[in-house]
């Protein structure tokens, strides 16, 4: 018998005692979740953590209303799977009660406004610590996120007064009305995302597998035909063989031209994309993505 | 690369030190590049900034860019955690700056590590600046340090040069205690023993650092003896279907825990069997560091967060009287006068101070028992009294059961790290 894990394997142990931990030491946690594979994947450790309790905290959903049908549908089958209660702070009330104003202009997007929106969510429900599903490889800023990351009565992160966190201890001690972020799959890439969801069979919304759409493109990203968006001159609609790398929402979020259909061949395009990329063969559009897709999978 | 391969992997965690001119970053990069890990965004970005600084090669430090504009900034350094993977491992590297700080930030990163990076530099040889490092490797009992001699280019790839350094380290290393100490000449800007073997320096034998760091054995490095389990929460659903389930939640952080094991639950001192180990849905047979399971035990006895389980013949040592080597971390200078909150394993205490023993040199390793006064990034032995007993081990036998952090009660930051005598 070999005492050892594999890396998937110790990953995941450490997300759920992050997970494990969050849940001893605050008083009213709760879960971000996206609809994307990031959150699917903290939700899923989630459910690991307190089998065979259901999960002790809520999804917190903020809803753009630009979303994608397939998440909104995906999100509620989900929360019913797992019995959990679902809280949605919606963009659209904060926007009708004055709070924030719809951005104007050639590409006005709802994406700043839901910061905003989160933040009132986690106001009024009073949630002590939130859990994301951000990862350290994502961007340079982020390598050097905390586990614990503390943030003040205005919800906002002092990135020059970390607290150090060492071997499995961590600090969630707070001052009243203070919070907390918390990434429990910090130490997760990419790859080892998919590879996991590939492992442990998760289920995630068909928008990352490949399928024919009506899309158009604009700024050089392909883009699905939706309700929200006008086309331009010169811009047409044509159907396409596209898949999502992330899920956003649906007037900002990018595809790529792919036939990648199941998981395995998913992984075999997310492993090339690195090969190309390394040859120097810089792809414009595809490195775009490539930041896209980090920028968005985050909540934060 | 295969999907078979992929779940095949281990886990290796190593820290990296280093100051600005000893060619850290550019090892970093190296390692990154050379292993496909770098994006094409962020490699199209370095070679241009290469380019603008009129470089013929491309300048890899410019990947931890963030870092150097925050050096320029004069404001703080932090440790950057870092993701890179071969077909035989994944790799997490703490990388902690070396500066004013650097301690620690060192600290910090060693605590989660496996291995050591040391970086010499060939022309300046072993300085205070390596021993420092290699001290702390030792006092945070890292089990491998790889002490890579860099910039060999720069000293026409000498056997002669590279011989005295590794001399001179392992003079000074009889001192420390550390069982696994290897040596590599590279020269991380040319890539010379980094990934592929150096055509320079036909007289070294040994392996390249990437072959070092992907067969190093670390699958001895946890402690299989002694079972330490300390709960994390109890998992009761009220459910149906699990109307009776009592499950203690946490994680194995020593020894090996099976089926049918005699435990004796501590604080209370009760005696049961392990009934059942699940990892989440799946029962196991066995459970090792450092898996995260629920237990069940065969009696119906009273533990919450903060006990522990441990085997009735090897119990860890009840007591409110610890004695530790302590790195200090806050902006403010340790006062022994004031109360801090403790965090060890699962359980939050309060202390007070007993005693300063002495405060410890950092370069020399001598015992300072006339300054007792501690300030950021000091190391200092000291005795305190907690409200409540703790159940510790000696950090040489247990680094999980045998660290705590000490934590102001006023500001809520962690300002201590302490390492269990």
């Amino acid at each position: 018998m070999k005492y050892t894990l594999t890396h998937l394997k110790e990953l995941e142990a450490e997300s759920i005692f992050i997970i494990r931990e969050t849940f001893a030491q605050f008083n009213r946690p709760a879960i971000l979740f996206s609809g994307g594979k990031d959150s699917i994947v903290l939700t899923h450790l989630a459910k690991k953590a307190f089998w065979p309790a259901k999960i002790p905290f809520p999804l917190v959903h903020v809803d753009t209303g630009h979303n994608f049908p397939e998440t909104m549908d995906f999100r509620d089958k989900l929360v019913a799977e797992l019995g959990v209660q679902l809280v949605v702070g919606s963009v659209q009330k904060s926007i009708d009660e004055g709070k924030v104003s719809e951005e104007v202009g050639m590409n006005a997007t709802r994406n700043r406004l839901q910061i905003a929106t989160l933040l009132e969510t986690i106001e009024s429900n009073q949630y002590d610590a939130c859990m994301g599903g951000a990862r350290r490889d994502e961007e340079k800023a982020r390598a050097k996120e905390r586990f614990f990351s503390h943030r003040d009565e205005f919800g906002q992160w002092d990135p020059k007064n970390q607290r150090p966190e060492l071997w499995n201890l961590f600090n969630g001690l707070k001052h009243f009305g203070e919070g907390f972020r918390i990434f429990p799959i910090s130490n997760w890439t990419e790859m080892d995302i998919w590879q996991y969801i590939l492992l442990e069979n998760i289920e995630l919304p068909n928008l990352y597998f490949s399928h024919k759409r009506k899309c158009f493109v604009r700024n050089e990203m392909i883009l699905s035909a939706n309700d929200f968006q006008e086309m331009r001159e010169n811009e047409e609609i044509r159907e396409m063989q596209i898949r999502f790398r992330t899920m956003g929402d649906i007037t900002i979020t990018g595809a790529v031209e792919s036939d990648a259909d199941t998981l395995e061949k998913i992984i075999l395009e997310v492993a090339a994309a690195r090969n190309t990329e390394r040859g120097g063969r810089a792809d414009d559009q595809r490195s775009e993505t490539a930041m896209e897709d980090r920028k968005k999978e985050g909540y934060f | 690369m295969s999907t078979e391969n992929y779940l095949d992997r281990d886990l290796l965690r190593f820290s990296t030190a280093g100051s600005v001119d000893d060619g850290k970053s550019t090892l970093i990069g190296r390692l990154l590049y050379d292993s496909k890990s770098i994006f094409a965004d962020q490699l199209t970005s370095v070679e241009n900034s290469s380019k603008m600084k009129g470089l013929d090669h491309i300048d890899f430090s410019l990947l931890t860019d963030g870092l150097k504009d925050e050096r320029e900034q004069g404001i703080t350094i932090d440790v950057a955690y870092r993701y890179f993977s071969t077909p035989k491992r994944k790799f997490i590297i703490a990388d902690t700056p070396g500066h004013t700080q650097y301690t620690r930030n060192m600290i910090t990163g060693a605590s989660t590590s496996n291995l050591a990076l040391i970086l010499v530099d060939a022309r300046q040889g072993v300085i205070e600046q390596t021993k420092r490092h290699s001290f702390i490797a030792s006092l945070l009992q890292i089990k491998h340090i790889v002490v890579c001699v860099n910039k060999m280019d720069l000293v026409d790839f000498s056997e002669d040069a590279y011989n005295k350094i590794v001399d001179a380290y392992e003079d000074f290393a009889t001192k420390l205690d550390i069982e696994d100490i290897r040596f590599i000449p590279i020269s991380a800007l040319k890539g010379d023993n980094v990934v592929d073997r150096s055509e320079n320096m036909p007289w070294y034998a040994g392996s390249t650092l990437l072959h070092t760091l992907e067969t190093i054995h670390i699958g001895s490095d946890r402690n299989m003896i002694d079972c330490r389990f300390p709960i994390q929460t109890v998992i009761r659903p009220h459910q149906d279907d699990y109307h009776d389930f009592r499950g203690y939640a946490g994680r194995i952080e020593s020894g090996i825990f099976k089926r049918g094991d005699d435990v004796v639950a501590l604080g209370s001192g009760f005696a049961s069997k392990i009934a059942g180990i699940y990892s989440a849905e799946t029962e196991v047979e066995v459970a090792f560091p450092p898996m995260s399971v629920t237990m069940t035990l065969e009696d119906d006895i009273d533990i919450s967060r903060g006990d522990m389980l441990a085997r009735p013949n090897n119990q860890p040592i009840a007591t409110q009287d610890i004695d530790f080597m302590m790195c200090w971390m806050g902006n403010e200078p340790f006062n022994p006068s004031k109360k801090y909150i403790v965090l060890h394993t699962t359980n939050q205490v309060r202390c007070i101070v007993k005693e300063v023993h002495y405060k410890v040199d950092i370069n020399t390793l001598h015992r300072m028992e006339e300054d007792k006064s501690i300030k950021m990034n000091d190391i200092a032995r000291v005795r305190i009294r907690t409200t409540k007993p703790l159940f510790v081990d000696p950090y040489t036998k247990n680094r999980l059961t045998g660290s705590l952090i000490l934590i102001d009660e006023a500001t809520n930051n962690t300002v201590g790290a302490g390492m269990i005598i």
